[in-house]
């Protein structure tokens, strides 16, 4: 069955466990990087920082406001990455989690271009370099338990389930308490839909997400054209031939 | 060996000649470093900016400036336009070596060069790199054994070999595969950025990326073999073949004219037109790439007296060259923007880059020194 997460951006307090519970679970070091004028730290996603907190100052009734909000791998169920990996190292797993086979992968980083939330990153600084990016703790949840940063989390922020019982509840909330949160799911159509879905009480513009990630099928915008080539190369060759055939009629004893 | 061992009198070591070797030595000098380093300390990418100089220019451009081969192939085996046909071996000389250097700058930019050779054994039909990697590495087959016949006639034992690989049973399915797979990858190099629509600026974004990237690849084959053409006249103290360049002067236009106004309809129907007045960054962009190294080159060369005149026709097609070098790198970098990088490449991308392009005239030139590329008529009797 398809797991999902619903992160409820409203109930998120800052507090970075789950930040701290990514890096446990996945040894990563914990890096150190100087004040940066924010309060959001790490500054940006790394190749052994999954996860983060991103906080984001606003004002609602006149009164200054704090949103926090997590920011990892969505987990699209038709990931751009994978379909851009030339050989297949980047894959959407029926539980969910988008995975990584470092194996396979030749380091071409087209998965970083293509991807449209920015989340692939790259270990620049080794001589075998990897893309990382979270990777939903594929391990636990093929084992039962919940992502890392869930079990860490002491506000429940995130809900974590079958796919179809997540939409359902970020549905439920958003009926169930009108005037507290906007209505729109960010993730529910996003790049053809995403695991990790996003409900807010603040345009989800102003959190920092991108509201012109086209509603539709990443891999759709690549396979339009991919799907054509082999009939156009086959159309190509026969008119070439017959092209070539027809000028080149009574030159046959001519060297070429 | 064949007492014809070589094919041109001039001396091959002139100081041009040197000043190449030590861009080639420095650039290989580069290539080690980033080898033993890896990508973080001998490059200026990032996580905001992945793609950067050897991709843009080494790989895309290269292949681009590459494209001679197949569009003069087609003209002279397919459309049988015999005019050509003394250009026909530089023009492939050219794809193969352009290959050739895209194949190293490919194998230096992956993060992972010992495992370049995964793309032919996981398929991943659905990856338009996966379709580039096995249709650049067809070609580069393709290009190997119409490239083959004239190292073998250094090797008087291999003869039949060679008649066997200048036969029209070989050489036609060999020049039919060419285009076809041409075709596959040079409008791939577009289809790589299908999958950033929201990224790329209006004025490159297009479902039509693809085919824009097949139209200007063929304008800048054209050109890059007239400027060849001229270049090499000039260096071998040949007269340069004014009927030949006259003919790909015309070629161009026409391929400008087809390529111009594909763009053209392309912005209209998505009504993107009013973004190149827009007076951005972009826009001025795309008034040099497009305006300038496009169009103004089309209007000129559909002038007779602009393709006759040597001089103004180099300045023309050479404006076609640095139009498609920019179109590439526009698109690069636009659909990068918005990934939070900065990026200039550092020095070593930059020794790298010369010491290919650098390496590749060397080995032209050592190509027609030796090896029957020029006039082969005269020599092969």
């Amino acid at each position: 069955m398809a797991k999902g997460v619903l992160v409820d951006i409203t109930k998120c307090i800052g507090c970075r466990s789950c930040q701290i519970a990514c890096k446990a679970w996945h040894n990563h070091e914990a890096g150190y990087e100087g004040l940066n004028g924010t309060y959001t730290m790490p500054n940006q996603l790394s190749a052994d920082t999954y996860t983060r907190i991103s906080f984001v100052e606003g004002e609602r009734n006149n009164q200054p406001t704090w949103s926090f909000v997590k920011n990892q791998c969505l987990h699209c169920q038709e990931p751009a990455c994978a379909s851009a990996c030339p050989v297949g190292a980047l894959q959407k797993t029926k539980e969910g989690p988008v995975i990584y086979d470092q194996w396979k992968c030749i380091g071409c980083r087209y998965c970083m271009i293509a991807c449209p939330f920015h989340i692939p990153k790259y270990e620049w600084d080794t001589l075998n370099p990897w893309v990382q990016k979270c990777n939903f703790c594929a391990d636990r949840v093929d084992a039962g338990m919940e992502p890392a940063c869930i079990k860490a989390c002491p506000m429940n922020v995130m809900y974590f389930d079958d796919y179809e019982k997540v939409v359902q509840e970020a549905k439920n909330r958003i009926a169930n308490h009108p005037g507290k949160y906007i209505n729109h799911i960010y993730g529910l159509n996003e790049a053809g839909g995403t695991s990790w879905i996003y409900i807010s009480d603040r345009p989800f513009q102003e959190l920092g997400f991108d509201t012109q990630v086209v509603k539709a099928s990443y891999p759709s915008f690549t396979w339009a054209s991919l799907s054509k080539i082999p009939w156009k190369a086959v159309g190509f060759a026969a008119a070439l031939s017959a092209i070539a055939v027809f000028r080149n009629r009574g030159s046959r004893k001519e060297d070429v | 060996m064949t007492s014809q061992s070589r094919y041109h009198s001039t001396r091959f070591f002139t100081p041009s000649t040197w000043v190449l070797l030590l861009l080639l030595i420095i650039g290989a000098g580069a290539a080690l470093y980033r080898l033993g380093a890896g990508l973080g300390p001998a490059t200026n990418l990032s996580d905001g900016n992945p793609w950067g100089l050897w991709i843009t220019f080494d790989v895309l451009t290269g292949v681009a400036l590459a494209a001679g081969g197949f569009t003069i192939t087609c003209a002279v085996y397919i459309l049988n336009w015999k005019k050509y046909k003394p250009i026909t071996r530089a023009a492939t000389l050219t794809a193969f070596l352009g290959y050739l250097l895209v194949m190293i700058g490919l194998f230096l930019d992956i993060g992972k060069p010992w495992s370049f050779w995964h793309a032919w054994v996981f398929w991943q039909p659905h990856s338009v790199m996966f379709e580039i990697v096995v249709c650049l590495t067809l070609y580069f087959l393709v290009l190997l054994l119409e490239f083959l016949p004239w190292l073998l006639t250094k090797f008087s034992s291999l003869s039949k070999l060679q008649r066997i690989l200048e036969s029209k049973a070989v050489i036609f399915p060999l020049v039919i595969a060419g285009i076809m797979l041409s075709y596959g990858h040079q409008s791939s190099l577009g289809g790589l950025f299908l999958i950033t629509p929201d990224r790329l600026h209006p004025l490159w974004s297009t479902p039509m990326l693809h085919n824009l990237f097949f139209l200007s690849a063929i304008c800048a084959g054209l050109a890059m073999v007239s400027i060849e053409t001229m270049l090499s006249s000039n260096a071998f103290g040949k007269e340069p073949e004014s009927d030949i360049l006259e003919g790909l002067g015309r070629g161009t236009a026409i391929a400008l004219l087809v390529y111009t106004a594909a763009r053209m309809i392309d912005l209209g129907v998505r009504g993107n037109i009013p973004y190149i007045f827009e007076g951005s960054g972009a826009s001025q962009l795309f008034l040099f790439e497009f305006g300038i190294c496009a169009v103004l080159p089309m209007i000129f060369l559909a002038a007779k007296t602009i393709r006759t005149s040597l001089p103004s026709l180099l300045f023309f097609q050479g404006l076609v060259l640095i139009g498609v070098v920019f179109y590439r790198f526009n698109v690069v970098l636009s659909s990068q923007q918005q990934m939070g990088g900065t990026y200039f490449p550092s020095l070593v991308e930059i020794a790298v880059t010369v010491g290919l392009v650098a390496g590749g005239v060397f080995l032209y030139r050592l190509a027609v020194t030796y090896l029957p590329i020029f006039a082969p008529a005269e020599h092969s009797k």
